[in-house]
């Protein structure tokens, strides 16, 4: 996913924690009894494949713990994590990807929906997944590969996505959030409240955008649309004409000097923001938080014309049966039982079931993180490290405006052949 | 590399000593040991180079969709690379600029690290008289490489950056009102890193050729008086030049294919051939990143060509 790297430092250490002690397991147990496949028969384990976001050592203890499932953590980048789904389906059990995925994992029959039936909160999953709005009633923009227009399948085996509620749902919903543009208050010194300031002349060589060709064309679109230059009927699902017409806004600027540099992982963008080398860019919230923590204004800026979205959620590989399908929904039901959820609002993501999280959380970090209320006390991240001092208030606000004011989703378009090449384009432009 | 090419030209002088003594009944032919020694690396280069590229030619010919390989005879990953490349004239299509570009970059970092590692390895031949020192300065050149691109990255923004030391230095002086852009994420910083990295790729085989020349030959220059300038052209280039092309071939091969590097100093601005192959995978489009490697491969390969028929290695070792 785009969020490939937020937390690669967790990632990369709960890698390697999960392979030495695959190794470990595998040693211990075939030195013992010289059998090393009957040990790992009767322990529960699931290979976890997916981005660092939902990962953390934390969880998988805690999941150890109140099920008796041992996660396997196989931590890729969201283009790696598609890609290790096409061409390696049987080497991981659950899967753990982005919704805008599912055009290319779908057809290729690698995965396996899962049965609403057997998701204990399934009908408690908040509606902007299943309804396309808030639990207060605000409508969200649908642009992009909404979760909602691809959430549910025909049939247990079908190819299509249904579009009335079937129980047949292509990926259970886990965490989600909206991204917008981070800046430095402190060397803009004004404030700031539409996209097209990213391509504002008045910030020559300090404004940013990803370089993820599906993402930043987006934010690219957004910029567009708020200059007023073009009004997209789907900033997700562009014609060849409107991509080459966002292509061309964006190589002028380049070609200008806009953009200091285009950055791919979390800490690039962390080291951008925080040197000072850019003041304005697309930006995750923890980097957000990360540039904070470090003792410098950052302020994730809402916008008026909203924020772009991301979602992604569980499924299970095409291989995947028995006994290990039952350990499979056992551990999505967890997941969403609350302890999972909690951790991740704690760290300025959305859980999708939001009642057993709030059951999980301090009522003021409840009010701080969800309810946009000025903090009542310190606020600490799931590892214990201090974000934000009493008295602050989130950046957006609370729940229903942040994700009310969501306005296009991450996507996969019909022409993303003709984007890439023309991205290269802009690129070598 | 050097020591491939040596094994393989010399098959007979390794084994003479040794098969003299234990080879009374069943005597080896020399053929069957050279092999034996060839081999293991033969049968890598052939697993893990040679099949693998037959793949990347097989698969830049098929075509694809969204999520999967289609086996079917396709030339779709050649003229999407080329689209536009007639119809734009006199304009340059992408992969026109990208290569111009790649090849641009590829020129100034091989003139510069030709340059500094002749100088380097000149006078760690000529001027350093103990084999140990010689050794300990050379291993210094290593440097760079004990740090990995993102310690790089974060490490030349404080120095290059726009509050970093050299501009911060420079304004303290009064020699500049304003910090200097492009200090990083510009052509300049990407050469700067490219010849801090691959220096190192000269100075070995140049010092190389250097300490195997015969200091009588420069005793010889001296004595039929010829200046030092004379010498260096007429006797120094002359002998060290296996070791220039050889140093070449590697600086020009690894910066020709490089993507990270450039990207990380570049601010992912500045396109490269290895950067569109990147894009392309992480895209799922396999055969059209197959068909730019097969592209990539070729234009590097008729590069090394033209350089060995400027000079005959294999004569020369």
């Amino acid at each position: 996913m785009t969020e490939t790297t937020r937390k690669i430092g967790v990632s990369r250490r709960t890698l390697l924690k999960g392979t030495a002690g695959l190794a470990g397991l595998a040693a211990g147990s075939g030195a013992i009894t010289g059998f090393p496949y009957v040990k790992s028969a009767d322990a529960k384990v699931l290979r976890y494949l997916g981005t660092a976001v939902n990962e953390g050592d934390d969880i998988a203890k805690q999941c150890l713990k109140d099920t008796g499932i041992k996660i396997e953590y196989i931590t890729a980048t969201t283009d790696d994590v598609t890609k290790r789904v096409m061409t390696q389906p049987n080497s991981f059990d659950v899967l753990d990807t982005e919704y805008f995925s599912l055009k290319k994992l779908v057809p290729s029959g690698n995965i396996l929906a899962l049965d609403a039936k057997k998701i204990k909160e399934f009908n408690n999953i908040t509606p902007v997944f299943t309804k396309g709005e808030t639990p207060g009633g605000k409508k969200i923009g649908g642009q992009g590969t909404a979760p909602w227009k691809v959430l549910y399948l025909e049939g247990k085996d079908s190819k299509k996505f249904a579009t009335s509620a079937t129980d047949f749902v292509t990926l259970i919903p886990t965490v989600y959030n909206a991204d917008t543009l981070g800046i430095r208050p402190d060397l803009i010194k004004r404030p700031i409240s539409s996209w097209s300031e990213l391509l504002n002349p008045e910030f020559k060589g300090k404004a940013s955008i990803l370089n993820i060709p599906s993402i930043g064309i987006m934010d690219a679109a957004m910029v567009v649309e708020a200059s007023g230059k073009y009004k997209y009927a789907d900033k997700g699902n562009m014609t060849k004409e409107e991509i080459d017409l966002t292509m061309k806004v964006m190589t002028e600027a380049k070609k200008a000097g806009q953009f200091r540099a285009f950055w791919k992982d979390f800490n690039e963008s962390v080291n951008l923001m925080a040197s000072g080398e850019t003041v304005i860019q697309s930006m995750w919230s923890p980097a957000v938080t990360k540039v904070r923590s470090m003792g410098i204004p950052c302020t994730f800026q809402p916008l008026k014309e909203g924020y772009r979205s991301w979602a992604s959620g569980f499924c299970v590989s095409k291989g995947v049966s028995g006994a290990k399908l039952d350990w499979a929904y056992e551990f999505v039901n967890w997941f969403l039982s609350g302890y999972a959820g909690a951790y991740l609002n704690r760290q300025g993501y959305y859980s999708a079931v939001l009642s057993t999280a709030k059951a999980h959380m301090e009522p003021y970090e409840w009010a701080y993180w969800m309810e946009g209320k000025p903090a009542e006390k310190d606020i600490k991240a799931p590892d214990g490290s201090l974000l934000e001092k009493a008295g602050a208030v989130r950046d957006g606000g609370s729940y229903e405006d942040r994700m009310g004011g969501v306005a296009c989703w991450n996507a996969v378009m019909d022409e993303n052949d003709y984007m890439v090449r023309k991205w290269n384009e802009f690129i070598a432009a | 590399m050097s020591e491939e090419v040596l094994q393989q030209v010399t098959p007979g002088l390794i084994p003479g000593s040794g098969t003299a003594r234990a080879a009374k009944p069943t005597r080896l032919s020399a053929s069957f040991i050279s092999w034996l020694q060839a081999g293991p690396m033969m049968l890598v280069f052939l697993a893990f180079f040679l099949i693998p590229l037959v793949f990347v030619v097989i698969v830049s010919f098929w075509d694809y969709n969204e999520y999967q390989l289609l086996p079917a005879f396709s030339g779709r990953g050649y003229t999407d690379t080329f689209e536009g490349c007639i119809a734009q004239l006199p304009d340059l299509c992408t992969i026109g600029k990208t290569y111009l570009m790649t090849l641009k970059l590829c020129f100034m970092v091989w003139a510069i690290t030709l340059f500094v590692g002749f100088w380097v390895a000149y006078f760690l031949a000529f001027h350093v008289k103990s084999k140990t020192w010689q050794m300990g300065l050379s291993l210094l050149c290593t440097i760079p490489f004990w740090t990995s691109n993102v310690i790089r990255m974060i490490a030349w923004i404080p120095l290059l950056g726009r509050n970093g030391l050299v501009n911060s230095g420079l304004m303290k002086t009064g020699l500049i009102n304003h910090p200097v852009e492009w200090l990083l994420f510009s052509e300049f910083s990407v050469v700067l890193a490219l010849v801090h990295l691959f220096t190192f790729f000269m100075v070995v085989p140049i010092f190389n050729s250097m300490v195997r020349i015969d200091k009588s030959l420069i005793e010889a220059a001296y004595d039929a008086g010829a200046t030092g300038f004379q010498t260096l052209v007429n006797v120094i280039i002359p002998l060290a030049k296996p070791g220039i092309v050889i140093g070449s071939i590697f600086v020009i091969t690894i910066v020709m294919g490089d993507f990270i590097t450039i990207g990380v100093m570049g601010g992912q601005q500045i396109a490269a051939a290895g950067k569109i192959i990147e894009t392309r995978v992480n895209a799922l489009q396999f055969p059209a990143a197959a068909a730019n490697a097969v592209i990539l491969l070729a234009i590097t390969f008729l590069i090394i060509t033209m350089m060995s028929r400027i000079v005959d290695i294999k004569k020369e070792l």
